[in-house]
Formats: C-alpha cells, structure tokens, sequence
C-alpha cells in the first residue's frame, strides 16, 4: 500500500513504456484486449462482488459507466448529487449489497459532511473512485482551488486514500483497496490521476 | 410558522410525530426496515420503541431517502419504511427522481412535514409558505405521493403502499413538538444492530 501511494511525483509514470504517451493524452478509450484502467475498475469490482455503483459523472468517466451500464452484473445509475449517492451504497451495504460511487473532484469536495457524520463514525466500507480534475493541465482555475481541498480533507479524518498515476500497478491497487475496506470497514478514496485516464484537456 | 399550515394544498389535520411513528411500528410483521432521518425524526422512532431493523441518522442530514433506497435495492423482499423531516427532504430533493427512476416497489417514503427546524429553534423553512411537498414528489416522478388526511387515512395510505406496484409517499402534516425520547448516540452500535436486523450479520 504505501508503496504504491508515493508514485505521485512527475517524471515516474514516464519511464513506463506500456500505458501512454506523455503529453496527456488518454490512449486507450475501448475496452478492447488491450489493458484499460476502466477495464481494470469494472473488473477488480466484479471480482470484489460489487454490484451497485451509483455516479455523478465525469468526461473522464464516460467509458467506464458506459462498459458498466452494458453490463446486466451492475445494477449503476446517476444520482443527483454525490451525497446522495453516499447514502445509496451506505444503505445497501448494511443490507448486504456491495457498492461503490463514481464522481469528480468537485463532487467529492461536496462531502465532507457526510464522510464525518456517516461513513466514517458508523464504520461503513465506502468505496469511492474520483476523477482528479484541477492538476497537470487544468484550465479552469476554480477546478484547481477544488481539487487542493480534497486532500486536507481526507488526510482530516484520516481516510485511506490512493492516487493511481500508473497502469500497470491500478489493479493491485484497486483489488487491495477495496478488500482493505471492507475487511476493516472503513471508507476508501482511489484518486484517478490524469497520469492514469489521460484527464480533461483545454479543448474538449 | 403555522402560516405554512394555513395553504389550501395542506387542508389536511395538524397530527404528531411521535403518535404517528407509534402507529407505523404497531403495523409491522414482518421486519420491515425503518430509517429514521437526523434529529426529531429518529427521536421518535427511538421513542417508539427500539427493533433491530430500525437505523438510525446521527448526521448526514437529508439522506434517509437515499439510505433507504440502498435497503430497497439490496433487499427487494423486505419492505422498507423511510421517515423525514421537511427540513431534511429540501436538502436532497433530487433523491426522490432518482428513486422514481429506480421505482423500488418495497419502499414508502414518509415526510414529516412542521415546516421549521424544529430542533434548532423552531426557524420556518424557505419552503414553508410556498412549497408543498406532495407536489414536489409527484413532479419528480412519484406518482403515488399523497397528503394523510388525518391519522386513520395514515394508516390507509400505510397498509395500501405495502401491497403497491411502485414506491410510495405520504406527507403527514406535524405539530411543532420535539421529539419524545433520545436516540443512544452510538453509530458504530446502531450500524452493527441494524446489519443483523438486515440478517446480514451474526452477532459475535
């Protein structure tokens, strides 16, 4: 785990050859034979048996919750906001339904309230996957002031939190951390960095 | 405050919270699950006497609804009651199209409906001269929303969800008292309690 925390720093996803070019653009869109970081999401949940996975959405996000709704194993939805979505899996959890939750930085900055009155203090294994908007080529400069709170706030009620930067190490730490959860059932952030899914770029 | 109770889309009885909690839980056979919203909400289902599969809210205010949508989802046989405060449903009101959208068959959605929040001093809400809650829900897509007349028509409306074709609400115009008793404030407790409530867990 804290291994595969610290690959934050620039320059260390450059060195892999596999996964992407350099420059911020996303390769591989489909779920094709070759390895996707959707692909490993949609699998690792599979094979962790999570089945209900309500999103607010996200551009980054848009093959994921496609190659999800296609698949009759999830039951996935929109929901209005990321609070909302929070309550959903919390409840299906307690009556024995796995979940996970889909949104974006500035949905997670909506939070906190119900990280500390709900996740967190009644022990429930809340699974979230945020696309890292406001970093490494952001153009809107109140997306960036959004994603600097999200760290300070998970580090404020001492959340596990991971940035995913790299391909070939996502599944590990995708599978361990959703395991980790809910053997110790306690909520999880995966932060999917734009060196992982390509990001939002100035033109799209 | 009562100048929300004076509109002619409330020509309803100004009934109790508590009386009507009590009369819920007289109904219920069959463990059906009941999510008590922040505050005087779960007070009175305390109050109403304690079951295992009663959950709760300590926080998180306006999720009873998506909370117990999440049961719904994960146990579609088992009937699940959601109580809410006015006050609280403003906050989520989106909650109840995703829940139109889903139309879980096993859920009734009751709202308390004082038009303050109560438990910090009795403020009116800015939806409580000009909102009526009822046509909010069925503008959002549940068509089976109807104001209680007065308590006989709430348990009518109770008994006739339990057998309905899609999800149910029902406004109950309240009276501006507290709560009648004080949920033990012990998350971890009342999470573990409702989970073997669910039939999900053993207890150690």
């Amino acid at each position: 785990m804290a291994v595969a925390e610290e690959k934050t720093s620039p320059g260390t996803s450059e060195k892999s050859t596999s996964e992407k070019s350099t420059s911020g653009r996303s390769t591989s869109e489909s779920s094709t034979s070759e390895k996707s970081w959707h692909g490993v999401v949609l699998q690792s949940l599979k094979r962790n048996d999570i089945r209900l996975v309500p999103y607010v959405p996200d551009r980054v996000l848009t093959t994921l919750i496609r190659n999800l709704h296609a698949d009759p194993f999830f039951t996935t939805f929109p929901a209005a906001r990321e609070e909302e979505a929070v309550g959903i899996v919390s409840g299906a959890w307690m009556a024995g339904m796995r979940g996970a939750v889909l949104m974006q930085t500035s949905g997670f900055a909506t939070l906190a309230n119900v990280l500390a009155s709900l996740a967190v203090p009644y022990q429930i294994p809340l699974i979230m996957f945020v696309s890292e908007r406001g970093t490494l080529g952001e153009f809107n400069y109140g997306q960036s002031l959004v994603c600097r709170t999200m760290r300070p706030v998970l580090d404020s009620l001492a959340m596990e939190h991971h940035t995913a930067t790299r391909l070939d190490e996502f599944e590990f730490i995708v599978d361990r951390s959703i395991k980790q959860a809910i053997a110790t059932q306690a909520p999880v952030a995966l932060i999917l960095s734009p060196l992982l899914t390509g990001g939002k770029v100035f033109d799209k | 405050m009562n100048s929300a109770n004076d509109t002619p889309a409330r020509n309803t009885k100004v009934m109790n919270r508590f009386d009507l909690t009590s009369r819920l839980i007289a109904k219920l056979k069959n463990e059906e699950a009941v999510i008590g919203g922040i505050g005087n909400t779960n007070f009175d289902l305390w109050a109403a006497g304690h079951r295992p599969q009663n959950f709760y809210m300590l926080g998180s205010m306006g999720l009873a609804f998506p909370i117990a949508l999440g049961v719904a989802l994960a146990q579609p046989n088992r009937r699940v009651f959601a109580l809410e405060g006015d006050g609280s449903l403003l906050m989520q009101l989106g909650s109840l199209s995703t829940i139109a959208t889903l139309a879980p068959k096993n859920l009734t959605m009751i709202v308390m409906d004082n038009g303050i929040y109560q438990i910090t001093g009795a403020q009116p809400t800015p939806a409580a001269a000009v909102a009526d809650i009822v046509a909010i829900a069925v503008a959002s897509g549940l068509a089976n929303s109807a104001w209680a007349a007065d308590e006989e028509d709430f348990e009518r409306l109770i008994e006739q969800s339990m057998s309905a074709a899609g999800p149910a609400l029902i406004g109950v115009r309240i009276d501006d008292k507290p709560g009648v008793g004080t949920t033990r404030r012990d998350p971890v407790q009342i999470r573990e309690r409702f989970m073997h409530g669910m039939g999900v867990r053993e207890p150690l």
